[in-house]
């Protein structure tokens, strides 16, 4: 079956149960469904952002990547990036961090670059790496906690305590984001 | 602050001086920061609402301009002091019908306002009556700073301030100037000339923001990029622009006094006419209006009517100004009839009052 809006072949075959004249069906191509799915809530002021993200994300990836990006959580706040894409609105900080690949089109679409070049705060704690280091510090320190071992959660207390009093090292954006041997003080032994 | 002696008085953006301000209303400045520590508005928990509320009032309280500035609690205002408020321009549509912990921090000057749990945790917004980019951006700048001593700001080097939309990463920075363009408009030459300006990235909304329509022959014009360019060229961009739109407008104006100075006399004085007159009047009809006999006042076709009552006038027959002018609640037809009564008075007093001509 072709799709009800170009000759390819329908993979979509959609009942709109809340249609003007009662239930619909449609028969559509997997890119006329994705704008279909779309126009929801047209009159929201992200819907332009949302079309232009779409229409980025078309033209870049083939659809299976784009699933598969779609499906891409953020391990800080937990907002997929199909959340994303359809509110317009990133959930934390370190989105920027976890989908930095993905949104880097969509930031030179719409500023034409992606290196900040104006005021950078006094403060320069304010990293989304070090805010993420923290949460994976302080989980660290429940399961630690959890298995009894007390002192471990003694020392991750007090790596947390030091991170949050504005210790500068590497966490200042400069780096990659922080993974499981990630080392920003040289003092202290390897963890594992 | 009582809102009642607020609508008495002209905020900074209406005051009608400053360069250029024949053409210029205003200019405006906008910063959007977040504070680091939590996550963006649309996974806030109603707790992180209350807590980066707290904290923003706490450093508000901290810093030297706190005594004279005042924290409003916006979840707790009825429909009308949000009315209010969004009609003077200290918040926005989206800070007045979003639900949970909100505020706005404002200026008894109207000089700046703070809105607070808006698209982002902090909107900073500085006025400045007339086209001086430059000054209120020495102005914001100087507010950022010191907030920036109490607050803990969401930022990385490559991307600069990170923002709840990635349109306002970077600079976080939006200049923002309103426009009164009436002889573009009349010569039909206003959509031509937004169209070239939409290619080079420049935004143009109407009074009221995105969505609202150009009432008045207002229009804002503001930059759209704020990645990639220093805040200096941002504001070099937006200037450049300006003074364009600046000069189109004052040769249209040019234009229609060769074309018929006598048929440009007529369509203001009329306008006047109306609205010195009328009976019931809607507040649309008011800007239409209000716009003709601005242009007629800053062309020298029209006397003794100030410029800066002509400003006051567009905001203060606006429909939650007149109800907390009159001092209570009023229906659509009653707004109609106040209206008329409110401008006929301020119109036509002025006339008698003014020294020059008794």
């Amino acid at each position: 079956m072709k799709c009800q809006h170009c000759e390819k072949t329908a993979t979509f075959h959609i009942t709109e149960l809340t249609g003007p004249d009662g239930p619909a069906v449609m028969h559509l191509c997997e890119e006329h469904a994705r704008d279909f799915f779309n126009q929801d809530g047209s009159t929201h002021p992200a819907t332009a952002l949302n079309k232009m993200l779409s229409k980025q994300l078309k033209l870049d990836k083939m659809s299976e990547e784009l699933s598969a990006v779609d499906k891409k959580e953020c391990p800080m706040c937990g907002i997929t990036f199909a959340e994303f894409r359809k509110g317009g609105r990133l959930g934390c900080p370190y989105d920027y961090v976890a989908f930095e690949e993905d949104l880097e089109p969509l930031l030179i679409n719409i500023h034409g670059g992606i290196s900040h070049t104006g005021k950078l705060p006094s403060n320069q704690t304010g990293t989304p790496q070090r805010q993420f280091r923290i949460k994976q510090l302080k989980d660290e320190m429940k399961e630690a906690i959890e298995k009894e071992q007390y002192e471990a959660a003694g020392k991750l207390r007090d790596r947390i305590a030091s991170i949050e009093q504005g210790e500068l090292d590497d966490l200042d954006g400069e780096t990659e984001p922080p993974d499981d041997d990630f080392q920003s003080n040289p003092t202290q032994p390897p963890s594992h | 602050m009582k809102f009642e002696q607020l609508a008495q008085q002209t905020g900074e953006w209406m005051r009608g001086n400053g360069p250029e301000s024949d053409i210029v209303m205003s200019s405006r400045v906008r910063l959007a920061r977040n504070l680091a520590d939590f996550p963006f508005i649309r996974k806030c928990t109603p707790q992180d609402r209350s807590a980066i509320a707290a904290n923003v009032r706490k450093a508000f309280e901290a810093l030297p301009l706190g005594e004279e500035t005042e924290y409003v609690d916006v979840a707790k205002l009825g429909d009308l002091d949000r009315q209010f408020l969004m009609e003077r321009q200290l918040i926005s549509h989206e800070l007045s019908e979003a639900e949970g912990a909100r505020a706005v921090v404002l200026d008894p000057q109207e000089r700046f306002s703070v809105m607070v749990n808006e698209e982002d945790h902090l909107r900073l917004q500085v006025m400045q009556s007339g086209l001086d980019l430059k000054a209120a951006w020495k102005r914001m700048n100087d507010l950022d700073d010191i907030l920036e001593s109490k607050l803990t700001y969401a930022f990385t080097r490559q991307l600069g301030y990170l923002t709840a939309c990635p349109t306002n990463v970077g600079t976080g920075l939006r200049i923002s100037v309103m426009l009164h363009l009436p002889a573009l408009v009349a010569t039909k030459q206003i959509d031509k000339v937004f169209r070239a300006f939409t290619k080079i990235n420049v935004a143009v909304r109407g009074l009221f923001g995105e969505g609202s329509q150009f009432m008045g022959d207002l229009y804002q014009v503001s930059n759209q990029m704020t990645l990639g360019k220093s805040e200096e060229q941002i504001l070099e961009r937006v200037s450049e622009v300006i003074s364009r739109l600046i000069e189109y407008e004052r040769k249209a104006r040019e234009f229609l006094v060769e074309e018929s100075r006598d048929d440009l006399h007529d369509h203001v004085s009329r306008a006047l006419g109306i609205l010195c007159t009328a009976k019931k009047i809607s507040s649309e009809e008011t800007m239409h209006y209000l716009s003709k006999v601005r242009m007629g006042v800053n062309m020298g076709l029209l006397e003794s009517i100030p410029i800066p009552t002509v400003n006051k006038l567009f905001i203060q027959t606006q429909p939650a100004h007149l109800q907390k002018l009159c001092g209570h609640k009023l229906d659509v037809n009653a707004r109609n009839t106040e209206r008329a009564n409110y401008l006929h008075q301020h119109l036509t007093d002025k006339d008698k009052s003014d020294p020059k001509r008794n």
